[in-house]
């Protein structure tokens, strides 16, 4: 065994101690977005600017945990989350600093961004109704709270509450019509849940395209992937479905973000500012549309031919950090609702 | 034909005589290490006394009653599943003779290479109201949604199968060691006595290899605890979903550890309970004599039925999930084998490797800690160091990253008073906090392996090279080792295999830019793009089959060894 066991120990023992991260322009990044839908831009900005980029993919709660504990210590220049909400607790938590750049204040609108400048969208993600074409006649359709209509009963898909993107917009619709009838709403729309929630957003429009119900509630870029997937079983589900923007007459669609935020440990600053500046160019922006189907956060970037195709709509003005302050109370309002 | 087994009390200690000073000293190393192992279950639980709000009423009024009922149903589901499984095979496998034994001997280990969560995708895929098997029955039939039933694969049952599926090899392997290791004597004194193979299983041989099989069964049960990804997808709320929820969704990280803390009290009680029930039986074989086995011929008709069920756990487990997983591959996956995908495979054996080594050490350290000194407080500090393996791997990493990151910035802080420059993180953001959560996580494993093997060793046996002259380090080495090795093959593998499937707190823990074959299947996974996720998902399945052949032939040559 002795053999082995050297082995598997020198080169550990290599790794263990071998230097550091040590290269001259680098920026440290903690990325709540998956690899493959941040690295290929990573690639690119390294490739353009010679700094390059480490990075540590992750849930958001326990990256945001790893920073807070790591304190001032903590090597991450960057912190990167799929939802505002945890940019906010980032923020609440004080691990994060204020940018004030006028750049990024003109690329990025209000809506998207934090006011002291905390935190910067980078992608925008809608969370529109779907519904199985000839089922249903769109002119039914309104809104997120018509959808506790008794009429819908068994008729809607919706994943579980232990998912952000629902939690988020149950906390966009408590900050509309506050917590009484948001809690009434979300009782009524259990009631008209097809099954008991399971699975992820894909889940649900497939689901829909098999029969199962003839509403599904998902982020419109799992609608994209699907559409573009090399499965072919995948992309016959998502054509049988067409999209509905809910609340054009009010408030608007339901959209999050995915954003970034400067740490205030980091140690990079300005290399980090760079990446970010980089984040936001026109050709990243246009990137997020292409390879992920996500909107651009900024509005003079185009959101490519197939997301064109839905049209312009109106979106939630709401400003983000509150889907963070809103999030406790609405996870708690769906235990209680017995939203799975 | 002298064999026996002889059910010793507890009070006839074995002992090698040592030092007294040597004594004590044993006993203080093996406590400090193990409170050392112990500082995340500390961590965790330490929440316990700390006040969360609100939560608790909130969780007590709505949600908690769930978690525990789900839970509690979870882990007899799986009890049931991964018992009738595991013992029926090892059993059938080692004592009987049927066509394609010699294969199933090792082919039954292979589910073990197959992440949990990765087959209850694979699962979901097939079965499913939107897989290709209720496609294509509707199809055929012309039926819809509602018109017919089919079992709901996304469901608690289902999961308690999923995880029964992949999960029974632990109460195979050790069943089946305990089987091989018994006397053939014993069992031919049964057979001499007039009972049959059905009586001899049931009377003698089930009896006597009830530590290991519960060793496996405990295993398996907290590793049932633990699971998060399974669960999460089949959208059943238990303890684990519930610490997520409570945690990120509800932003309470006190209350969240809370939840882990009584996770943690419930598994006590089961050690309690089980240890209460066993009594102060102890179990040793009085002798190493040992022919070489004679099976049991089965009828054509017996044969057949051994062959399909040890076929039916091998196709349901592995053959299945692995298929449509190399379907995926082949048809629709993007992944390429490139430069990257090679760095995924290197870190994850190199992982693997260094944590299963890393896990072995600490675990004949315990083992022989507790055979030699065994007071309560021993056992007690050694038990604690082994509960990180019924604990979330999340919650295990916070665990790890609390007491590190605090070391780092006090040792941070002194060097900068003191000498006015900064020592940053040493410890935290290093393979080494990686380990060191690997090792927590999954001391457990090779602690209740070595410990079964050790077990098996009589203490006369220790005696008799004692009046032939040995000492202490000579029989470590000279016998037990020879007798053990086995054991320690066995624990090796199995922290390798849990290691390169390990997820949560390598997702956490890891150095920036590195990654591995489970950190890639799940992003990939948890983004639906399960298809996409297949070659990582098979890779960590392909690696995971060597060391299972591995293991299966060091166990049929540690049993040549010892029928000499």
């Amino acid at each position: 065994m002795s053999p082995y066991v050297k082995l598997i120990l020198v080169p550990l023992l290599l790794c263990l101690f071998g230097p550091a991260y040590a290269s001259a322009a680098e920026v440290n990044l903690y990325s709540a977005r998956k690899e493959n839908l941040i690295k290929p831009l990573l690639d690119r900005f390294t490739e353009e600017t010679g700094i390059s980029v480490n990075l540590v993919t992750g849930k958001a709660d326990t990256l945001l945990q790893r920073l807070q504990r790591e304190g001032r210590n903590s090597p991450a220049d960057l912190l990167i989350t799929t939802d505002a909400g945890r940019l906010h607790r980032a923020k609440t938590a004080g691990v994060t600093q204020a940018v004030s750049s006028a750049t990024l204040n003109s690329l990025v609108p209000a809506d998207f961004r934090d006011p002291e400048g905390h935190w910067f969208g980078l992608s925008l993600r809608a969370r529109p109704i779907l519904y199985v074409e000839g089922k249903i006649d769109p002119a039914e359709l309104s809104t997120y709270e018509a959808l506790s209509d008794p009429k819908w009963r068994g008729r809607i898909c919706i994943r579980s509450s232990n998912n952000i993107y629902n939690q988020s917009l149950v906390a966009s619709i408590i900050s509309a019509e506050g917590k009484q009838a948001t809690a009434q709403w979300a009782a009524g729309l259990v009631k008209n849940f097809a099954r008991p929630p399971k699975g992820g957003d894909r889940d649900q429009i497939r689901a829909a395209a098999a029969g199962i119900c003839d509403i599904a509630i998902a982020n419109s870029y799992y609608l994209v992937g699907m559409l573009t997937s090399k499965d072919e079983a995948q992309r016959r589900a998502a054509e049988k479905m067409a999209l509905f923007w809910p609340n054009q007459a009010g408030r608007g669609v339901h959209v999050n973000i995915s954003g970034v935020a400067l740490t205030r440990s980091a140690k990079n600053r300005e290399q980090a500012i760079r990446l970010l500046e980089f984040l936001l160019s026109k050709p990243s922006q246009a990137w997020y549309a292409e390879a992920n189907g996500e909107y651009p956060v900024r509005s003079d970037v185009a959101a490519g031919e197939r997301l064109s195709a839905w049209g312009a709509f109106k979106m939630d003005s709401l400003n983000l950090g509150k889907l963070g302050e809103n999030n406790p109370e609405a996870v708690r309002l769906m235990d209680r609702v017995g939203w799975k | 034909m002298s064999d026996t087994v002889s059910l010793r009390s507890a009070r006839q200690k074995p002992r090698l005589s040592l030092p007294s000073a040597g004594v004590n000293a044993w006993r203080f190393a093996v406590v400090f290490l193990a409170l050392l192992l112990a500082v995340p279950v500390f961590v965790v639980l330490g929440h316990l006394l700390e006040p969360s709000g609100e939560v608790w009423r909130h969780l007590v009024e709505t949600v908690l009653q769930d978690y525990v009922i789900n839970s509690l149903l979870l882990m007899i589901g799986v009890a049931i599943g991964v018992l009738l499984v595991g013992v029926s095979t090892a059993w059938l496998t080692s004592m009987c003779r049927f066509p394609g034994r010699s294969v199933f001997e090792w082919a039954l280990l292979l589910p073990m290479a197959i992440p949990a969560y990765i087959i209850a995708y694979t699962y979901t895929g097939l079965f499913d109201f939107t897989g290709p098997f209720q496609t294509l029955l509707r199809e055929w039939t012309g039926w819809g949604y509602g018109d017919y039933w089919f079992p709901e694969i996304r469901s608690l049952e289902g999961a308690a199968l999923m995880l029964s599926l992949v999960l029974y090899p632990y109460v195979y392997l050790l069943s089946r060691a305990a089987f091989l290791g018994q006397s053939i004597c014993v069992l031919d004194v049964s057979r001499t006595l007039g009972n049959g193979p059905w009586r001899t299983f049931f009377f003698v041989a089930l009896p006597l290899a009830r530590p290991a099989i519960v060793a496996g069964l405990s295993l398996a049960l907290m590793e049932t605890l633990a699971d998060y990804g399974t669960v999460q997808y089949f959208g059943v709320s238990t303890f684990t979903t519930g610490i997520f929820r409570t945690w990120y969704g509800l932003n309470n990280a006190t209350a969240a550890a809370q939840l882990s803390a009584l996770l943690l009290l419930v598994v006590f009680a089961l050690i309690i309970l089980e240890k209460g029930s066993r009594r102060q039986a102890r179990y040793h074989h009085t002798t190493q004599r040992h022919q070489v086995l004679t099976r049991f011929q089965l009828t054509r008709k017996q044969g057949l039925m051994a062959f399909l069920i040890c076929f039916g756990a091998l196709f349901f487990g592995f053959l299945l999930p692995a298929g449509q997983l190399l379907w995926w591959a082949f048809t629709t996956a993007e992944e390429s084998l490139d430069g990257r995908f090679l760095s995924l495979i290197s870190h994850s054996l190199l992982l693997a490797g260094a944590a299963s080594v890393l896990a072995l050490l600490p675990a004949l350290f315990f083992s022989y800690g507790k055979r030699q000194h065994g007071n309560w407080l021993v056992l007690a500090a050694v038990r604690m160091a082994g509960m990180g393996y019924a604990i979330p791997g999340t919650v295990i990493a916070v665990g790890v990253i609390i007491p590190f990151a605090a070391f780092d910035n006090a040792l941070d802080a002194w060097v900068r008073e003191r000498f006015g420059w900064s020592s940053g993180l040493l410890l935290s953001g290093t393979l080494a906090a990686l380990l060191f959560a690997y090792l927590v996580r999954f001391l457990a494993v090779s602690l209740q392996t070595v410990d079964a093997g050790l077990g098996k060793i009589r203490p006369t046996l220790d005696e008799v090279a004692r009046s032939l002259g040995s000492r202490s380090g000579e029989i470590v080495r000279r016998v037990h080792m020879p007798m053990l090795k086995g054991s320690l093959m066995t624990a090796l593998l199995l922290v390798f295999v849990d290691v390169l499937k390990e997820l949560p707190a390598t997702l956490i823990l890891r150095p920036f830019n590195y990654n591995t074959l489970a950190v890639r299947a799940y992003e990939l996974a948890s983004d639906e793009r399960l298809a996409d996720a297949s070659y990582a998902a098979l890779t960590i399945v392909i690696v995971g089959i060597l060391p299972v052949i591995l293991l299966s032939r060091s166990i049929a040559r540690s049993r040549h060894v010892e029928s000499t």
